[in-house]
């Protein structure tokens, strides 16, 4: 408990010109009070906010990301690049969950520039939330895991935006709609078929590349069980990505 | 006393309406002198908490036009002045002010509010209708344009007896003055616009529903109030007697307005009906269990989108719209609940308990109005607001003063704005020979190139009085920034905005050669176009400064943790210094514009707009679809107010076709536009010929529709014809016309349903005009109306009570029982017989009518989507044009360059149209005038090495400012800055990061990132792990 009393998160967050940021303005016009967690990065549209910066600041120790946007139908630009940042949150905490980092401590949401309380009263929530989940380590069982997977997340954004792009699209661009998609078992169908397991294949080549390894050892790496590896290592064998040494018992990386 | 006394515009009365003229005429090349008797710019809009229909936040959207007018040089605002004398005429007035005093010198004073926490005397906060306290030396309003304070004579101790003079003391910039004198100017200009607003109904002079004696009873302007955040009680509503949230609450329509008693107006004031239903919307945002109740006369939702909004308030739960006049019962004298009786139709008289009582207040003439009218030497009209005429309601009586606002009658925003630009317009027109003669502009050293210098960062971190100092220990941070990487400099500052600090960062840039600036301080905001400008005097490029905010975002939101908050301070200058020394110069493009306007659509709108265009010295293409110009208005002969529309459309279409700079080209049909603002191409094709067109605007002016029935046997009997229809046969003096002895008109024909869920706003009016002049023509004739709301909003209120005195019945039916027709043989001729329900009487009635005139609504003309495609604007659900901010920009396309006015926009009387021609005009002239338009150096660009031709940003970028081009290298994609407008959503779209967001790049918000981490140990071992893209 004391560890948590001493906790000063530190997040992150990105506020958009003209809603959001006019909206924590507001707030301090305002003298509302929250907690003092929050470091702003000013962007012009919520939609700038690249999936990079999100696991850049998680990579850097980020114990929360906050993404503040217009109101959904408000955005100043034509682009209404707020519902690309809705998307983007939405995969992003597929992505942590992936890597095995809580999704709660991603956080979007609307703020005008009108709003100062409701500013203040998302900081105030967040914050605890955040101070309840305690440091970002919390999250972390095994800082190599992390590391690596945060690695591969990153390399595999211009994949990412490709699939998001050319399959992984809500349809109609009303708030409903997109919640509705990126809660619907489409959606996780797809995002599994199309990004998770690409990412776990990719995982375990990475793990077989420095040297050869046994299922038990996979499954170790990968905090899997025995049957999930053992499906990810007969699709990676039917690709002819690896092969099996059935003397010593261990995958190989095709060369 | 004044440096310069010489202007070409003073614009009276600084609400929304004369900002947007003094913006308007400023851009336009002229110099304006903006008064106002109130100590802060902003009007009444600065009270109001959001607008209708969109709920945008009133203060959000207004204040950023604050100042862009204090810092625009064509501007001089001159706050809590009056003006005592006017003399001269169109051209030449010579105008006598006084400066009242504030007891505070204006050009020290920071608005850092210091002397207000320290001042003793606590009053009735004005701009929060005396609900709250506030100090007797204080800022107006926290967003105040000037942002200085002002000393209320009336109640500051030192003036009672001299005891009391804390404030100077607290005063570290020596601002106070408590023994200043008002001031006398005299100020010479070309014209004047009177834009001095509206005051608002007061019930409290007749003691109308208990207002002023019952605390539970408000107006609708002090709910206003306490709905806003910056309210007496921050946002949430707590009635006065008790503090508590009031749970039912009820809203009396038409207070003061649409009666005859004395005391009150006749008119309808034209807003209070979609102002009520935003505030029960946001009433039940703030308490989604209240019981809001409205008792109303007519709903008037007859401006855009009004239809939708009243429909979305009527549907939220425990929301009661009763149609009934009420009176105030008792108040209980435990609870001081109030009482409110009122009538049903089906249980009679019934009294209801309420928790609070809103008035919704009409709106009165400005106050004083006489003595403006005395001074201006203007007249009044009727209802003393100020005489426009019908063929121009931005012009006074008296030449070269121009009217623009909510004194020329009631209106709403959107309209004050347009009437602003119109006058703005008009005065250009008078004016045009001297535009651009008073021009300042700002004269700035020549810009430093630092090209291969390593970054030299100075900081500056400001005290704000002690807004932040207070809280945040700031010697600490500038001990901190000069640590930090790049920094050369760091200093604090008192004020780093005040004009004297400002130019000692522009000192030290060129003393210490700094190549970066960091200012710790407020809000990028408001502030960052200051400090840019700072960067230009010292010489270097303005994109090279940063502004960290530890006022808003740090001092003022951890008051109470000042250890937490300077550590927090430090860190976001950490993060603003690794920014600033990734910072790039960037130009800001200048394109040439083309002089020349195209105006499409040659009805009475397009007209207007062209003359206006072409008297303010501009070349203008005009385009008719038809053989003839006209439009509409060649179908209508006399407006409500008795306007000989034929004569007024002839004499227009002889003055455009005399005008030399207006070249018209009738049967034109537009083939292809391309360009952008300041540079369209438009190819024409006229009868069989071709034209070429270069303009640098373009105004839409294609007008509407009539709709055509298919209901209540229109077009099976001859007998049953349009309102527009009749109005032509009534001047042809038709038989059937001149015989008829019974008349049935009904309302709401096409519109007001599913298929058209809009008012066509002109109908009520147009029924009433044709029902009056039918009157005359044939006094004996039976007429009744069949409406289901009568919209003669405004002073066409005046028409509607004249005909009712006239005799003419008005029944009101419901939408799911309409009127019904039929026809029967009487004496061997076809006879019309119109059955409805009679809802007052509860009865069914049948009235045999010799004719039927419909009430045929507006419908947006057939060539919109066409015209929506070529100049890449938009259409609303309903088929009309959509604006780019229905408040603030309402002629104004979110494309750049292209305006819109007239019907195209939506249903409108003649006059409206040519105010909004007028504001198209306006607008369009700040293009025109302009040599080059510029665009933001923050646009996006393309490193064509990295580009793989996928086409993600191209389709999420709706401005299409990009583009394929063929390069040697294949196909790249290409971005035009002039169409960018730098949301940088193709950035984060890209999968390569070839393309990019200037001052917001990859690695510049990256270094942020890096920065805020830079001391966590954990960072080395993850820099690793992502490696070093």
């Amino acid at each position: 408990m004391s560890a948590a009393h001493n906790f000063n998160p530190r997040i992150v967050g990105f506020l958009c010109n003209w809603c959001c940021y006019g909206g924590a303005d507001l707030c301090g016009v305002s003298r509302f009070q929250y907690p003092p967690y929050l470091r702003v990065i000013r962007v012009m549209c919520s939609g700038r906010v690249d999936p990079a910066f999100v696991l850049q600041s998680f990579a850097r120790g980020t114990d929360g990301v906050f993404i503040g946007g217009c109101h959904i139908n408000d955005c100043h630009y034509n682009t209404e690049g707020n519902y690309d940042a809705f998307a983007m949150a939405k995969m992003m905490k597929k992505l942590m969950e992936y890597i095995g980092i809580n999704p709660e401590r991603l956080r979007l949401e609307w703020v005008s520039a009108g709003e100062g309380i409701r500013f203040a009263e998302i900081m105030n929530d967040y914050g605890n939330k955040i101070k309840k989940l305690g440091p970002l380590s919390m999250d972390i069982d095994s800082e190599e895991k992390i590391h690596r997977r945060i690695e591969l997340v990153t390399k595999m954004i211009p994949y990412i935006k490709l699939v998001e792009r050319e399959k992984l699209r809500a349809g109609i661009r009303t708030e409903q709609g997109y919640q509705d998609f990126y809660s619907s078992e489409e959606f996780e169908k797809l995002f599994k078929e199309l990004i998770e397991e690409r990412l776990y294949l990719s995982e375990i080549t990475g793990l077989l590349r420095s040297k050869p390894l046994s299922s038990g050892d996979i499954a170790k790496a990968m905090e899997m069980s025995p049957s999930e590896v053992s499906r990810y290592m007969n699709s990676s064998s039917r690709y002819g990505l690896v092969s099996y040494n059935s003397k010593d018992k261990v995958f190989t990386l095709e060369a | 006393m004044m440096v310069n006394n010489y202007g070409d515009v003073m614009i009276v009365g600084a609400g929304i309406s004369g900002i947007q003229a003094a913006l308007d005429l400023a851009q336009t090349g002229f110099r304006v002198y903006l008064v106002d008797k109130s100590p802060a710019i902003g009007g009444k809009m600065s009270q109001l908490d959001k607008t209708f229909p969109t709920n945008d936040c009133s203060m959000c959207i207004e204040s950023p036009k604050f100042i862009e007018c204090d810092r625009h040089p064509n501007i001089e605002i001159l706050s809590y002045t009056e003006v005592d004398r006017v003399e001269g005429e169109a051209g030449a007035f010579r105008i006598s002010l006084t400066k009242k005093p504030r007891y505070i010198i204006e050009e020290k004073c920071t608005g850092c509010s210091t002397c207000v926490e320290y001042c003793p005397v606590k009053i009735p906060d004005p701009f929060n209708q005396n609900m709250s306290m506030n100090r007797a030396i204080h800022i107006y309003f926290s967003q105040a344009v000037p942002l200085i304070t002002y000393v209320d004579k009336d109640t500051c101790l030192y003036f009672q007896d001299e005891k009391c003079n804390i404030c100077v003391g607290a005063c570290k910039n020596e601002a106070i003055d408590l023994h200043q004198e008002p001031e006398k100017l005299e100020i010479e200009v070309g014209a004047i616009i009177l834009s001095p607003g509206y005051e608002v109904f007061d019930p409290g002079l007749k003691g109308d529903y208990g207002y002023g004696k019952m605390p539970n009873v408000v107006t609708s302007l002090d709910f206003e109030r306490l709905l806003c955040a910056t309210g007496p009680f921050e946002g949430e509503i707590l009635r006065p007697s008790d503090h508590k949230h009031p749970h039912k609450i009820a809203w009396i329509q038409c207070v003061g307005s649409r009666r005859v008693t004395p005391g009150d107006n006749s008119y309808c004031s034209g807003v209070c009906c979609a102002y009520t239903q935003k505030q029960v919307i946001l009433t039940k945002d703030h308490h989604a269990d209240a019981e809001c109740t409205v008792f109303h006369n007519d709903i008037r939702s007859f401006g855009k989108d009004f239809e939708r909004f009243y429909q979305r308030t009527e549907n939220l739960p425990d929301v009661r719209f009763i149609r009934s006049y009420v009176s105030i019962g008792k108040e209980d004298t435990e609870t001081k609940n109030v009482t409110v009786r009122y009538s049903t139709y089906n249980e009679g008289v019934k009294e209801e308990e309420f928790d609070l009582v809103v008035l919704s207040v009409g709106l009165n003439p400005p106050a004083n109005v006489e003595n403006i009218a005395d001074k201006f030497g203007i007249e009044l009209n009727d209802h003393n607001f100020c005489y426009g005429s019908p063929t121009n309601p931005i012009k006074t009586s008296r030449p070269g003063i121009f009217v623009s606002g909510a004194f020329q009658g009631p209106m709403d925003i959107p309209e004050s704005v347009v009437t602003a630009s119109g006058a703005s317009a008009l005065c250009s027109e008078l004016l045009a020979h001297r535009r651009g003669k008073l021009d300042r502009e700002r004269v700035y050293p020549e810009e430093r190139n630092v090209e291969g210098e390593e970054p030299r960062v100075g900081v500056f971190v400001c005290h704000c009085g002690a807004n932040i100092g207070r809280v945040v220990d700031v010697p600490s941070v500038v001990e901190y920034a000069s640590t930090l990487p790049n920094v050369v400099h760091a200093q604090e500052s008192l004020f780093a905005c005040s004009t004297d600090n400002a130019q000692q960062i522009a000192n030290q840039i060129k003393e210490k050669g700094l190549n970066r600036v960091v200012v710790a301080a407020c809000t990028p905001r408001t502030h960052e176009p200051l400090f840019r400008d700072t960067c230009r005097e010292g010489g270097i490029n303005p994109y090279f400064f940063e502004m960290a905010n530890i006022r808003e975002h740090c001092s003022w939101v951890h008051s109470k943790e000042p250890k937490e908050a300077t550590q927090k301070a430090k860190e976001i200058v950490r993060m603003s210094v690794a920014r600033s020394a990734l910072l790039e110069p960037l130009m800001e493009y200048e394109l040439p514009v083309d002089e020349r306007g195209l105006v499409v659509g040659g009805g009475v709108a397009g007209m207007t707009a062209a003359l206006s265009l072409a008297e303010q010295g501009f070349e203008v293409y005009l385009l008719e679809k038809e053989s003839e110009l006209g439009g509409m208005a060649r179908r209508i002969h006399y407006s409500l107010e008795g306007l000989d529309v034929q004569e007024y459309l002839n004499d227009l279409i002889k003055k455009v076709y005399r005008n030399p700079s207006i070249h018209v080209y009738n049967d034109a049909v537009i083939k292809s536009t391309a360009g952008y603002v300041g540079n369209f191409t438009t190819d024409v094709e006229y009868g069989s010929m071709k034209k070429e067109i270069k303009h640098g605007i373009a105004i839409i002016a294609t007008g509407a529709d009539e709709y055509k029935p298919v209901e209540y046997l229109y077009g099976e009997s001859e007998n049953v014809i349009t309102n527009i229809e009749l109005g032509e046969k009534i001047d042809l003096e038709d038989e059937s016309v001149l015989n008829a002895k019974s008349m049935v008109m009904i309302q709401c024909v096409g519109c007001r349903n599913e298929d058209r869920n809009y008012c066509s706003r002109v109908c009520c009016s147009h029924s009433i005009k044709n029902a009056i002049r039918m009157k005359q023509v044939t006094p004996d004739i039976d007429i009744t109306i069949l409406f289901r709301d009568m919209r003669t909003y405004g002073f066409r209120e005046d028409y509607y009570r004249k005909a009712s005195e006239m005799d003419v019945k008005f029944i009101r039916y419901e939408p799911d029982e309409k009127p019904r027709i039929e026809t029967f043989e009487e004496g061997g001729k076809q006879a019309l017989r119109v059955t409805a329900n009679d809802f007052v009487l509860g009865t069914g009635l049948a009235i045999d009518a010799d004719l039927v005139v419909l009430a045929a609504a507006v419908i947006p003309s057939q060539s919109n989507e066409k015209i929506s495609r070529l100049f890449k604007v938009t259409l609303g659900p309903d088929g009309f044009f959509t604006e780019a901010h229905v408040k603030l920009r309402p002629v104004d396309f979110a494309a750049e360059g292209v305006f819109l006015c007239g019907t195209a926009h939506y249903p409108k009387h003649i006059t409206e149209t040519i105010s909004q021609a007028y504001g198209a005009a306006g607008r369009a002239a700040t293009i025109l005038t302009r040599d080059a338009v510029i665009a933001s150096g923050s646009v996006c660009s393309v490193d064509e090495n990295d580009c793989v031709s996928c086409g993600a940003c191209i389709s999420v970028c709706s401005y299409g400012a990009i583009e394929f081009v063929e390069t040697p290298l294949g196909k790249k994609a290409r971005v035009n800055p002039v169409l960018c407008k730098g949301d940088g959503l193709c950035n984060s779209k890209c999968p390569t990061g070839a393309i990019f967001l200037k001052h917001f790049t990859n690695d510049e918000i990256s270094s942020q990132i890096d920065a805020l981490f830079s001391d966590s140990p954990v960072k080395k071992h993850f820099d690793k792990a992502v490696g070093d893209e």
